[in-house]
């Protein structure tokens, strides 16, 4: 019952949606203020249905109802409760469901928080919004019910894939999802924007807080998805250009590029028709990155071809949405332009530099992702674009990004002083080459080059952007007292984009050496036997077998040794989960800032050995300490003042009291 | 195709764990160990998600890995097996695609894309930039009259 109720709940949401798709723009169009204001009620109301929906179907999972085939074939009646409860959105239908609560939860909230928005452009945002939920609302009815009973239902449930049962994985979806859904409200925003015909300061900063939110979220999906990619699959890799992470990435891209044009926007008034395309482009890759992992086209077009209905739903809300809203900009944008002049060396020019150069990224990444697909389309047979393609068209890209990184914060509004601003970078400079010589010094000969590199960028990022601090304080150069009144005054977005910048630089340290320094070796072990993995000493201990709540396990032992000097006690395990006879692997980790000791423990031989994977992987901490000062960056600026005022509206100027 | 997608959902989420090369198969020789497993790097496993051969446990790329050990150990370079196995299994093998007509647009792609994106970015730098570098129009007498008087009033020196 509850479950038909819930059904029922998510049917009428749809109503709902519609509704406020229609009558709010038709009252914006009008000027009819009660019909603009039916968005607001319209949009809790369409919460609180979803909302209901959702609760339904979490309820079924908690109490084990395997008449619902989503439950059947997702839970299993053994499952600990907190994976019944992620185990909703661990599946497909589930997960749209997720999409769809936290698309109304944002529209909700735009509702809510909007109130001293201008109510046309409030009621326009949400329409487009409810336009989007009638979209998915209808696709999880039509094609992907979550709600279907069985006739006869099964004893117990099929389990929840185990690789799942983690909660890295438990918490990246979620997070996705509010990255991908938070661009919706950019996206609204733009296309409320065309229809009305005007874009100001006021906009962008409405615009922009929503864009930093999702940027934030997405940033932690991507991390946690790369976390648990370095963890769970028992060999410590974290990012591997596939499809599913080129889906998730090229939003953050997008994304990326639109959180810096806004700035622009918001400061200085220009920039405004591309602003809004990257908003409609941010969005579109979102649903593009749904469309990819949803429709199984990427396993193949073949599977696609042969049971089309969801592939080509998805497909077609693609068309008209991005079809739709280009359209619209290619005759609205016009209406839009116009703005500020400013010199090529200037903020602005920095900024509209990371512009040109993340959506080349962007472009890169979806040709790379997309072009064994049309290869396959058009006949060219099978071809495999993999990460050698990404590593030599996406990194080169990203050196000028970073250089100028640095260097964009130092200049001017309107004209920068490029001299000047590469004077103050000289300590950054020379920080660089010595950082590039010790990474020669550190490498074998095949990857000096990029060691040099790598520090030599994370270097250059990270003290130029702590000069940039440095110089808003006017450390050492002002009295110390001055230079704290300085720090305490610095706003919220200063902080922001330093932390971020920082955090980037940190990142590419990561990457640097968890590529280029690693050390594995793949043995078989007795026990009592100890393999040297660079300077550490791993002793095979003991291997015991034991059962958990649903798998049954096998653990090793080992005992690292640093110098003589114990350092750490690694357990990895072997589980194999008793409902579906999957085994997955445990690794165990012992990290420290300089880098993580990982021991992966495999099968046994005949002889009482055991096969064992054992590495030393330098600076991977970085990876995820770099990637929290990214997500730290962007909270940071969502914390500034300004957006919490919001930006002072032009009032008209009196008859005979014209401005100065 | 539920089932199906499951299946999809199964092989997008999970691409295998653990195993990838096992101590029985690697050579003797390091140097030789060491240019297998660079190798191997850059070919797919046939019928995993995006892994290659290195890093899946499939017993398909198990096979291949040992097969790639024995063209090495027979004195094939890197490209005469890399070659063999592209007789065999197709361009589809490769992780990194060869440059040939079929792929022009993948491997010039970003090229342009760069150039084009860079030209639009200069382009509209100079269109924004072109008035900035003469200065502004000085203030008329008037302009200049309404200025003083505002300052004055705010007891600010003209």
């Amino acid at each position: 019952m509850i479950v038909e109720l819930g059904h029922y709940a998510l049917v009428l949401a749809l109503f709902v949606a519609l509704f406020q798709a229609v009558v709010p723009l038709v009252g914006a169009g009008r000027g009819d203020l009660r019909w603009m204001n039916a968005a607001g009620p319209a949009a809790l109301v369409q919460f609180l249905l979803v909302g209901a929906s959702y609760a339904a179907l979490t309820w079924a999972y908690v109490v084990s109802d395997f008449s619902v085939l989503n439950v059947a074939e997702n839970s299993h009646s053994t499952k600990p409760l907190f994976y019944k409860i992620s185990g909703v959105w661990a599946n497909h239908e589930g997960s749209l469901l997720l999409w769809v609560l936290i698309l109304a939860a944002f529209g909700w909230a735009v509702a809510a928080f909007g109130r001293n928005l201008r109510t046309g452009l409030r009621a326009r945002v949400l329409a487009v919004q409810a336009m989007i939920a009638v979209g998915f609302a209808a696709f999880i009815l039509f094609t992907s019910n979550p709600f279907l009973r069985v006739g006869r239902p099964p004893l117990d449930g099929n389990d929840l894939n185990p690789l799942l049962q983690d909660i890295g994985l438990v918490l990246h979806p979620p997070f996705l999802y509010l990255g991908y859904v938070g661009f919706s409200i950019a996206f609204s925003f733009a296309i409320a924007a065309l229809l009305e015909g005007r874009v100001d300061a006021a906009w962008a900063r409405w615009v922009r807080p929503w864009t930093l939110a999702a940027w934030v979220f997405l940033t932690a999906g991507i991390a946690l998805g790369s976390w648990w990619a370095y963890y769970e699959l028992g060999w410590g890799g974290w990012w591997y250009w596939d499809p599913v992470e080129n889906a998730s990435f090229m939003p953050w891209l997008a994304g990326t590029a639109l959180l810096h044009s806004a700035i622009v926007v918001e400061k200085r008034e220009t920039l405004k028709s591309w602003t809004i395309l990257l908003a409609i482009v941010a969005f579109s890759l979102s649903l593009l990155g749904t469309f990819l992992v949803r429709s199984g086209v990427l396993t193949s077009v073949h599977a696609f071809a042969t049971d089309p209905t969801r592939g080509t739903f998805i497909l077609l809300l693609l068309v008209a949405t991005v079809g739709g809203s280009l359209t619209l900009f290619a005759r609205r944008a016009q209406a839009v332009s116009g703005g500020g002049l400013f010199a090529p060396v200037s903020r602005e020019g920095g900024l509209v530099l990371n512009n040109v150069i993340m959506s080349a990224a962007a472009a890169t990444v979806l040709l790379g992702t997309l072009y064994p697909l049309f290869v396959d389309v058009f006949g060219g047979g099978k071809i495999s674009v993999g990460p050698p393609f990404f590593n030599a068209s996406f990194l080169p890209m990203m050196v000028p990004l970073v250089l100028v990184m640095a260097l964009g914060p130092l200049l001017a509004w309107k004209r920068g002083d490029l001299s000047g601003a590469l004077q103050r970078l000289t300590v950054a400079g020379v920080t660089a080459l010595i950082a590039a010589f010790v990474g020669i010094w550190l490498s074998a000969d095949a990857d000096a080059a990029w060691a040099a590199l790598g520090l030599g960028l994370a270097a250059w990022l990270g003290v130029g952007t702590l000069t940039d601090l440095a110089e808003r304080v006017r450390l050492f150069r002002a009295p110390p007292a001055e230079t704290l009144r300085r720090l305490a005054r610095l706003p919220g977005g200063t902080w922001g984009m330093a932390t971020a910048h920082f955090g980037l630089a940190v990142v590419i340290l990561g990457i640097t050496g968890a590529s280029l320094w690693q050390v594995e070796k793949i043995e078989t072990m007795r026990i009592g036997e100890s393999v040297a993995v660079a300077d550490y000493r791993f002793t095979l201990d003991a291997v015991r077998d034991g059962t958990g709540p649903n798998y049954t396990t096998t653990q090793a032992t080992f005992t690292v040794t640093r110098d003589g000097a114990a350092v750490a006690v690694l357990e990895p395990e072997k589980r194999v989960y008793t409902v579906r006879g999957q085994p997955t692997s445990e690794a165990a980790i012992q990290s420290s800032l300089v880098g993580d000791l990982y021991a992966v423990i495999g099968d046994p031989d005949e002889k009482g050995g055991w096969t064992v994977r054992l590495y030393w992987k330098p600076l991977v901490g970085m990876l995820w300490l770099g990637s929290v000062l990214l997500g730290l960056g962007g909270l940071l600026s969502l914390a500034d003042r300004r957006f919490r005022i919001g930006a002072p509206v032009r009032t008209a100027v009196p008859a005979g009291a014209r401005r100065v | 195709m539920r089932k199906l997608s499951i299946a999809v959902l199964a092989l997008l989420l999970a691409a295998a764990p653990a195993a990838a090369v096992e101590p029985d198969e690697m050579l003797a020789d390091p140097v030789l160990e060491q240019r297998a497993q660079e190798l191997g790097k850059e070919l797919r496993c046939l019928v995993c998600q995006n892994q290659s051969i290195e890093e899946s446990n499939a017993e398909l790329a198990r096979d291949l890995r040992i097969l790639l050990r024995q063209r090495l150990v027979a004195g094939d370079s890197d490209e005469e097996a890399k070659a063999w196995l592209v007789d065999r299994y197709g361009d589809y093998v490769l992780l990194n695609p060869p440059f040939k007509p079929a792929t022009y647009v993948l491997w010039l792609g970003p090229l342009a894309l760069a150039g084009i994106a860079g030209t639009a970015g200069v382009a509209y730098l100079r269109r924004r930039g072109r008035s900035v570098a003469e200065p502004p129009p000085p203030l008329s007498a008037a302009e200049q009259a309404r200025l003083d008087a505002w300052r004055a009033q705010r007891g600010e020196p003209t």
